[in-house]
């Protein structure tokens, strides 16, 4: 498909953004689920920790994220495209923008109601907003569980829909976000 | 031991006039002994919850004044049952080796308005070591305070063996805060 408008895409800013959330993601999620079952050890202390320190990057990096597409809309989907695909990605899109804070802002409410203050790099220790409170900290992490359940159904969703653009549609969707694909520059 | 406790003080009170001051006893709802640890840079608070001290101090006579101090190594508490688990096993406090902590005064010096140094031997898990405490002291409602931050280094005492002598996990010092307060007379 020929594009009429040259920028029409996502900047490079965007694509960064949302590459390195990406990575960070497929980090924390499987370290969450493993760290859990180890003995108790120093490398388990150190992976809790790394786990933190990953999920607060991504707290940063989505407050980045959504102060840039606040000011740089993206690009309209393909011509074409039937109603409730539209609306569908439109709800995938701002769900998963409410996860990236949610997922985070749960780890760190868990971990000060367990008693463990969340220190961001070892170096700046976080606010703890609640005080140390056993049955809240399970609720938390019940919570925790839950909504990172739903951002990985999300994710899932996310990423056949991008596959089915490119290869089921042939459409640049896909491209946008890598541009390698597109053969067209980001602007 | 308690009752040795009870008679010692007894004893201790009816001489009195010849020995001042007196043997007390501490008063065991204000008191506490908490040791402060870091891991990966997080601050960890860790409470012995049972222990027993003797004092005998004049503020006016600090180089008579005695005091020592039993903890329960049991009783610490890190506020997880994972964690206390941890800490009672051979790598760390050995509980069931070592169940008692000790800190002994050998000698009190005065070192500023209310402040003093007690110099004394501190023996956990079987090490002892001499350690000077600074202490600040106040009476308050016929009750004495003493209270004070004593640094150690975990790793003198073997508190941390084998994989956890990593000091990048769980730093070397640890803070010993305590605040002892004696009982009513
Ligand atoms: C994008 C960010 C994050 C993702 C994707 C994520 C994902 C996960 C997952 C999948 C688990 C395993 C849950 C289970 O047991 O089934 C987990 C556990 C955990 N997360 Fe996160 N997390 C994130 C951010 C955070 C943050 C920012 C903190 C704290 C500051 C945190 C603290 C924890 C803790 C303490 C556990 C272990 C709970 C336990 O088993 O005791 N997480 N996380």
């Amino acid at each position: 498909m020929k594009m009429s408008l040259p920028t029409l895409g996502y900047s490079r800013t965007a694509i960064a953004l949302h590459w390195a959330i990406a990575l960070l993601i497929f980090c924390a999620f499987p370290l969450g689920i493993y760290m859990a079952d180890l003995p108790f050890s120093p490398g388990r202390l150190k992976l809790y920790s790394y786990h933190k320190w990953i999920g607060v990057t991504v707290f940063l990096l989505a407050l980045a994220r959504l102060a840039w597409r606040w000011q740089h809309p993206a690009p309209p989907p393909p011509a074409g495209m039937p109603a409730w695909q539209r609306i569908a990605s439109i709800a995938t899109h701002h769900l998963l923008y409410l996860l990236l804070f949610a997922v985070p802002i749960s780890g760190w409410l868990m971990s000060s109601a367990k008693g463990f203050q969340t220190v961001y790099l070892g170096i700046i220790p976080l606010p703890d907003l609640l005080t140390k409170d056993k049955a809240l900290g399970d609720a938390l992490l019940l919570v925790h569980q839950i909504l990172n359940f739903t951002l990985a159904t999300l994710v899932v969703t996310h990423l056949t829909a991008a596959l089915k653009h490119y290869f089921v549609d042939r459409d640049e969707v896909l491209g946008r976000m890598i541009p390698l694909l597109n053969q067209r520059k980001p602007r | 031991m308690r009752k040795t406790a009870i008679a010692l003080a007894l004893g201790a009170a009816l001489l009195s006039p010849f020995i001042a001051p007196a043997l007390a006893q501490v008063d065991a709802a204000k008191s506490s002994v908490v040791a402060v640890s870091r891991q990966m840079g997080v601050p960890v608070e860790g409470k012995f919850r049972r222990f027993s001290a003797q004092v005998s101090f004049d503020p006016a006579r600090p180089a008579e004044g005695k005091a020592s101090l039993e903890i329960d190594i049991a009783s610490f508490d890190l506020g997880d049952a994972d964690f206390n688990r941890e800490t009672a096993k051979k790598e760390w406090f050995d509980a069931a080796k070592f169940p008692k902590a000790t800190f002994v005064t050998s000698a009190i010096k005065p070192a500023g308005p209310g402040k003093f140094d007690a110099a004394g031997k501190l023996t956990i898990k079987g090490k002892t070591l001499d350690v000077v405490a600074p202490v600040t002291y106040k009476a308050e409602g016929g009750q004495q305070v003493f209270e004070g931050v004593l640094p150690i280094k975990r790793l003198q005492f073997n508190i941390g063996e084998g994989e956890w002598k990593d000091t990048a996990t769980v730093a070397d010092d640890v803070q010993i805060k305590f605040r002892i307060v004696t009982a009513k007379k």
